[in-house]
């Protein structure tokens, strides 16, 4: 089985191990260090204690085993498939596995965090050798207590059995295994003997998801909590000017109407990072009350006015903007292969279009909301965040306390989408319960999660292409976005390497819209640009679309180009596999097909999208995908994931759209601002490549290609190009 | 604030709210009964869902004022230990991903079969479209809805 190599497993991952008072043992792992290669032990081993680790397996003196899941759960899957990557390798059965979210230990572990689709991808190793190492020390202590050699012994489903057949549980020798030494070089399993991993395995939150049980930050009390709201300014670009309170503190149950923003302010001007864009310098009006509603209706009886500091920007603004920086000359080289002057003076066909993406809020379906509880000894943070250890040092500084006194729980995170990447909303709770002195939830109403911004930054391509010959021989692709551009491996991405000529550049433009990640960053968009614009040079170059990218990636597939990201083969063999699961080509009158490939965030995806016309309106009636990922952990989650992938893609790609006027976002609320549904959702067949190289992340990869295909469904049913989001502008 | 007396999940409750107050926040708040989600606060997308006497109905906009003498059921009420068909056949498609709407996607299914014991696959979708799910499991609510009427059935 292919390594990715990312760290190197010793002893010095794997801490402790010990004997629990109330029997079994106890394994620290330093998983994060062990995910990191560059990361050192930070403090001396001995003088940790468990309270210390993180991530850890503990098994019963019955064999019961609890794992505790590291990552935060945004709907991704991983507190279901981290766990059954230990398990596998620890060799017990299932059924005996409870799995536990771990809190927050900012002071030894890094990345513990939901992002990027990385959490696999990055435990992997990781994650085998530490059930390994924990199952050799458990075969090794029955190995003692028999008299005989470890080698001749064998551990399945929690059982070690002997060469004459004596049988041990893991509970019986628990005990022994804690003391002993920590082994190393310990054997992984073959991928052929896996029988956890590949296993349709149900989420393990699923009976108190069914049941109602609390899980989620919004779910979370405490004794003597109380409720807060917060009124920010209506318009990017305003700040408070005077506010009062009057009627607000009449509200039975308001208890106190006061104002934040010094805290973050000052914050901002120490210069401590450079991650504060989506920090606000105003002053903010904060409700506190007994509970929700005095809180909402509190904040719904302030009156504030509001002054002007910066720009009120439009999205008229923003559309000229973008426009004029494409025609202008100022740009950053992110990539550049050959001489695309020259291919493009050589050309005897020049083909350049300009896509358009709107910004776009997140909407998870549980709004941003925290728990803090500030008092002088200690500051105690509860919520869904996906960054928790950033959060916490953001706290910390922002309170000028120790960062040792800061504790994070993770709460199960009602959707993430990159939203909660930003802890906008914890520095707002934790200033809040230090001004009030008091144990408080921050809550968003639906409104307030829509408008206090960081989205998706509305974002302009400009691709050009040079026909020579019936050949793609210069590829041109200017990317002009609202505050950032794309990061740095996208640029390595399909098409880098397929076209010899080849340029991709990047410019922005500064506005005090809040912006950031959003599922499967800037990719969601670039991709559907670049898969629209494959699919017209195919029509014009006369070659069959999908057979367009396999011609190209030929280009690719040998390439010595140590910055290329994607893989060629990869790449083909899940457009071959989508090309036969989808019958691509081979479809029934009044059904039209369009295809897309992209690659991201480690994994390749290609789809197939089907489309009916109905009264002569697109409606999307099936999307067939293919996805390389390496090892399907959980095939169940992994399903689910690139179908929600895709349903997300299709539905933001058809009728998301969100603007501004005069700083003030257009839509606030769900009445008005559209997401898919039932009747809209497309049904999504599935295939995985199957092979055995090492596994990535699914939470994104499914959407980038979803627009595209679709789109170039439209484009063959209606004859219909279509260059900006949200389709249903354009129909 | 005013007394009010509520029937939820077959039990007698007192609370004292003011009158505009929305269930919602009476069972999140007062009650503890979490299971219950806000989603938009504007009966937009079907998180809040409960039962009013057996009618699903978004607790969000409904007022504490306007629940005399109407049995209430939330999702900690449909059954004992989430064994009510709907809850097992969530359970067996695996349906959620982040979670968060399902409570609201089973009150809404499990109102909807009771009316409807062989739903098509076309009155499922129109039942079910109120509910947001923004991970977008619509598909396996679709089957699972499905695996629920033929359990009940």
């Amino acid at each position: 089985m292919e390594s990715q190599n990312k760290y190197n497993f010793s002893r010095r991952n794997f801490l402790k191990t010990s004997v629990l008072a109330s029997g079994g043992m106890l394994i620290g792992f330093n998983l994060l260090t062990a995910c990191k290669p560059e990361a050192v032990m930070p403090v001396d081993i001995k003088s940790l204690n468990f309270n210390d680790f993180n991530a850890f397996i503990k098994i019963s003196d019955e064999g019961y085993v609890t794992l505790f899941s590291p990552n935060p759960e945004i709907g991704q899957g991983v507190k279901t498939s981290m766990p059954m990557i230990i398990a596998e390798e620890l060799d017990v059965a299932w059924s005996k596995v409870n799995v536990v979210q771990a809190t927050l230990d900012t002071k030894n572990f890094q990345r513990q965090l939901a992002g990027g689709s990385q959490s696999i991808s990055f435990g992997w190793d990781a994650l085998r050798q530490t059930g390994a190492t924990a199952k050799q020390m458990l075969v090794n202590a029955a190995a003692i207590k028999w008299n005989v050699d470890a080698s001749t012994c064998k551990a399945s489903k929690g059982i070690i059995t002997n060469a004459n057949g004596d049988q041990l549980g893991y509970g019986d020798v628990v005990k022994e295994a804690a003391l002993l030494e920590v082994p190393e070089n310990v054997k992984l399993k073959e991928a052929k003997d896996f029988t956890i991993i590949g296993q349709e395995i149900v989420n393990v939150d699923i009976d108190k998801i069914i049941t109602g049980k609390p899980l989620f930050g919004l779910d979370y009390k405490a004794a003597d909590m109380l409720y807060a709201t917060v009124l920010r300014p209506p318009a990017f670009g305003q700040v408070l000017d005077s506010f009062d309170a009057t009627e607000a503190k009449k509200v039975k149950g308001v208890i106190d109407v006061i104002t934040i923003g010094g805290k973050v302010r000052d914050y901002i001007n120490s210069g401590k990072n450079d991650w504060t864009f989506v920090m606000s310098e105003t002053d903010k009006v904060v409700v506190v009350a007994k509970n929700t509603w005095a809180a909402i209706k509190g904040k719904k009886a302030l009156s504030a006015t509001w002054k002007q500091d910066s720009k009120l920007e439009s999205t008229e603004d923003h559309d000229t903007i973008l426009t004029k920086i494409l025609e202008g000359n100022k740009f950053d080289v992110r990539r550049e292969d050959g001489n695309i002057k020259k291919a493009f003076i050589n050309a005897d066909k020049v083909i350049e279009k300009t896509y358009h993406s709107p910004f776009l809020p997140h909407n998870c379906m549980e709004p941003m909301n925290f728990y803090a509880n500030v008092s002088s000894e200690k500051v105690h943070l509860v919520g869904p965040v996906q960054t928790p250890e950033y959060a916490a040092k953001v706290v910390a500084d922002m309170l000028n306390v120790d960062l040792d006194r800061v504790s994070v729980e993770m709460t199960r995170m009602g959707g993430g989408f990159g939203r909660r990447l930003y802890g906008d909303f914890v520095y707002e709770a934790a200033e809040i319960s230090s001004a009030i002195k008091k144990p408080v939830k921050l809550i968003s109403t639906r409104e307030d999660d829509m408008t206090m911004g960081v989205y998706r930054p509305a974002i302009k391509y400009r691709i050009k292409a040079a026909i020579k010959d019936g050949k793609i021989t210069g590829y041109h692709l200017k990317e002009a976005a609202i505050n950032g551009n794309m990061y740095g491996l996208i640029p390595n991405f399909f098409p880098a390497g397929c076209i010899p000529n080849f340029k991709v550049e990047t410019s922005n433009y500064k506005s005090n819209i809040t912006t950031g990640a959003w599922r499967a960053p800037y990719t969601n968009f670039l991709a559907f640009a670049e898969q629209s614009f494959f699919d017209e040079l195919a029509l014009e170059l006369n070659i069959d679309a999908l057979q367009l990218r396999l011609d190209l990636l030929q280009n690719v597939k040998n390439t010595t180009d140590k910055r290329i990201e994607y893989s060629g083969k990869r790449m083909e063999d899940t457009i071959k596999l989508v090309k036969e699961k989808g019958n691509w080509g081979k479809v029934e009158k009044g059904v039209f097909q369009g295809f897309s490939a992209y690659y991201s965030h480690n994994t390749h995806v290609a789809e197939i999208a089907e489309i009916v016309l109905k009264e002569g309106f697109p409606i999307v009636k099936k999307v067939t995908v293919a996805v390389d990922c390496g090892v399907v952990i959980n095939p169940t989650g992994a399903r689910n994931q690139v179908e929600g992938g895709v349903i997300d893609g299709i539905g933001h790609a058809m009728y998301a759209d969100f603007s501004f006027n005069k700083g003030k976002p257009k839509y606030k609320n769900f009445n008005t601002y559209r997401l898919i549904r039932m009747q809209e959702t497309p049904k999504v067949a599935v295939h995985f490549v199957e092979n055995n190289l090492s596994p990535t992340g699914l939470g994104e990869p499914g959407l980038p290609p979803a627009g595209g295909a679709v789109a170039n469904a439209i484009n063959i049913a209606l004859g219909k190009r279509i260059y900006s989001q949200p389709f249903i502008n354009e129909l | 604030m005013l007394n009010y007396t509520l029937y939820i999940n077959g039990k007698k409750r007192v609370v004292t709210a003011d009158a505009d107050t929305p269930l919602l926040w009476i069972l999140r708040d007062e009650l503890n009964l979490i299971g219950t989600k806000f989603g938009c606060g504007i009966a937009e997308c079907g998180a809040c869902t409960v039962h009013i006497d057996g009618v699903a109905t978004r607790s969000c906009q409904m007022k504490v004022s306007f629940l005399d003498d109407v049995k209430i059921t939330t999702i900690e009420g449909l059954s004992e230990d989430g064994k009510h068909p709907v809850q097992e056949a969530w359970k067996e498609i695996d349906v959620p991903q982040c979670g968060y709407c399902q409570a609201g996607q089973i009150m809404t299914a499990s109102a909807f079969l009771a009316e409807n014991k062989n739903p098509s696959k076309e009155e499922i979708r129109e039942a079910m479209h109120g509910n947001i799910c923004r991970c977008a499991s619509y598909n396996r609510i679709e089957k699972a809805v499905k695996v629920a009427a033929e359990k009940m059935s």
